[in-house]
């Protein structure tokens, strides 16, 4: 009895519509609804404990942290961490580890979704496409332990079928989870094949969301499917395009800890070390909490100032920005 | 319809091509895992196997599911699976479905409050240090409460989306009418009719909870606790150098093929439930992802 919406009370059945009902007090409409309330609580404290906490607690940054002392008796002691961590002989090689492997990734695995998707959309076989789809995006649902023991396995290098068929074509047997120089190929290249096929979905809805009878004027037109493709699609989905290209941007620091961290080994670490897996060891291995700190606030504010650049690039274009 | 042009079948003549290059790269790696993990390790070793499985054998397997440590992590990964995602599924449902009335007051402060955190995180330390000053670290709690969390913001916006398009508001005044509160509101009439989007729901949640990894790394020190992921870790991938030295003795390099061959077994038994679940979701899974468009 207690909660009924706005409106039903006062309008009754048939006449009154719920957004006509006469205002009542934002007090008595809160506590009308209370129960509605309470269904949230549970995940705002949830958040509030799990997420706002410890992202205050990320002013360990600039306390020298110490366990008996807690988050807030520990003692300021402004940047040192920072200048610490921006003065250590590795700073440069994490940030370049961490820049190019993502940037890396960017520009190999943005653009082959849309090709795909833009590829789908125009075959005329529906059940090519949906077998199409179907497998491509399979991939997606296996984890970064199974699909990193899938990479050992096929570049293993006695026991690996890569290195089997290498031989077979004439070719030498190659070290590649030992080399430090394979790390960021086979990095980039096993993630597109994991997620390509994840990745067009996005674009086929925008594609789908495209004007059919554009394209019909198009064909009366005398438009080959060439030029369709060119000049109706390509432009339809841009929008798409670069709000993705400005999210993936704004991530390009925040490249993933579990992937890297996995296809670590002793020999090729000078490529593979990058800032998340250098924070797990530096603050959990090490306890070096504050220092550790530090080091992830830095990578959190790079990558939001590149949010920020990209974004206000993408409006400078003459296209649209998140905000 | 217009007759297609030359051009227009040769491109997609080209696309056909390309889509089918494509459909080979992606499935040829997990067909080779399936055929190999059922082939004599040897030839599989020796780079004889690569079309259709020779010298069939189900020795890995066996070794596979004799081993206590496989079956345990896969029974700890099956519990964190499905007390985790109800815990998502609960969270998610009861605080979506409320902030989609608009009738309550300050909904979009709260989803304000909860949007931010898709953009700002708390770090992986303060977490830590959290996690073990609530006593958690080490517990069965913590691996259904972060990493994959215990309900996603994302979610949240995506289920919203569907209960504001999906609810009529006739239903629930109809309803309020006879005197049904909220909460017997969204158990009696709002769920029942939800069965989409709580499939997509689940489906996203439980995969996240299977495939997790770091939570497990980070939060566990009792082996015993160990989901499924974090064994094959052990299995997968801590001797992957090693293998890579020549061994000479030729009972030693046996032993080391067949270590090396289950680990195609192991792969296929940890993507199985994931895999087969999938094809019958993917339609829904499809369409939670355009839900919750823009995103990525």
């Amino acid at each position: 009895m207690i909660a009924k919406p706005a409106g039903s009370r006062t309008g009754g059945l048939a006449a009154t519509p719920t957004l006509a009902a006469p205002r009542r007090s934002i007090g008595r409409r809160m506590l009308q609804s209370y129960q509605l309330y309470l269904l949230v609580l549970p995940t705002l404290l949830y958040i509030g404990l799990f997420v706002y906490a410890p992202l205050y607690g990320q002013i360990i940054a600039f306390k020298d942290f110490k366990p008996f002392l807690g988050v807030f008796g520990s003692n300021w002691v402004g940047l040192k961490h920072f200048i610490r961590f921006f003065t250590a002989p590795s700073f440069w090689r994490l940030v370049d580890n961490t820049v190019m492997l993502s940037v890396y990734q960017l520009v190999a695995g943005f653009p082959l979704p849309i090709i795909l998707a833009l590829a789908m959309n125009v075959v005329p076989s529906r059940r090519f496409r949906k077998t199409v789809q179907l497998v491509t995006y399979a991939p997606h649902f296996i984890s970064t332990v199974v699909l990193v023991g899938m990479l050992s396995v096929f570049m293993s290098k006695n026991f690996g079928l890569v290195n089997h068929v290498l031989e077979n074509l004439g070719g030498e047997r190659l070290f590649f989870l030992g080399q430090p120089g394979y790390f960021r190929s086979l990095y980039v290249w096993s993630g597109i094949w994991q997620d390509a096929g994840w990745g067009s979905i996005i674009f086929l809805a925008a594609l789908s969301a495209i004007d059919p009878e554009l394209h019909e004027a198009a064909v009366v037109d005398g438009a080959t499917m060439w030029q369709r493709v060119i000049k109706i699609d390509i432009p339809g989905i841009l929008p798409t395009i670069v709000i993705l290209l400005i999210l993936n941007t704004g991530r390009v620091m925040s490249i993933g800890f579990e992937k890297a961290f996995l296809m670590q080994n002793a020999l090729n670490l000078e490529r593979s070390e990058i800032i998340a897996t250098y924070v797990y060891k530096m603050g959990l291995l090490q306890a070096q909490y504050s220092f550790a700190s530090a080091v992830d606030l830095f990578n959190a504010v790079i990558n939001f100032a590149l949010l920020l650049l990209v974004n206000r690039l993408a409006k400078a274009f003459g296209q649209t920005g998140l905000w | 319809m217009i007759k297609p042009t030359m051009q227009d079948r040769v491109l997609q003549t080209v696309l056909y091509g390309v889509l089918s290059i494509a459909l080979v790269v992606v499935i040829y790696p997990l067909f080779f895992v399936v055929i190999a993990s059922i082939s004599d390790p040897v030839r599989v070793n020796t780079g004889e196997v690569w079309i259709v499985p020779l010298g069939l054998t189900l020795d890995g397997y066996r070794e596979i599911f004799t081993d206590d440590q496989i079956l345990r992590g896969y029974w700890n990964s099956v519990l964190y699976t499905v007390f985790g995602t109800l815990l998502n599924l609960v969270l998610t449902i009861s605080s979506a479905y409320a902030l989609s009335r608009r009738d309550m007051v300050g909904r979009n402060l709260i989803m304000g409050v909860l949007v931010f955190t898709m953009f700002f995180t708390g770090g992986l330390i303060p977490l830590f240090l959290l996690v073990r000053s609530l006593g958690l670290y080490d517990t069965f709690f913590i691996m259904i409460l972060v990493m994959p969390n215990a309900v996603s913001v994302f979610n949240i916006v995506i289920a919203r989306t569907f209960f504001q398009s999906n609810i009529p508001q006739e239903l629930l005044e109809a309803a309020s009418m006879d005197g049904c509160s909220d909460f017997r509101f969204l158990v009696s009439v709002v769920i029942p009719i939800s069965g989409a989007i709580i499939a997509v729901l689940m489906v996203f949640y439980a995969v996240s909870h299977w495939n997790a990894f770091f939570g497990a790394l980070v939060f566990l020190k009792s082996e015993s606790r160990y989901p499924l992921q974090l064994i094959l870790r052990g299995i997968l991938l801590s001797h992957q150098l090693a293998d890579d030295m020549w061994v000479d003795d030729s009972d030693a390099l046996k032993h080391q093929m067949l270590a090396e061959s289950i680990k195609y077994g192991v792969i296929v038994v940890a993507s199985i439930p994931v895999l087969v679940l999938y094809p019958f979701v993917q339609k829904h899974y499809v369409r939670g992802v355009m839900l919750g468009s823009i995103k990525g």
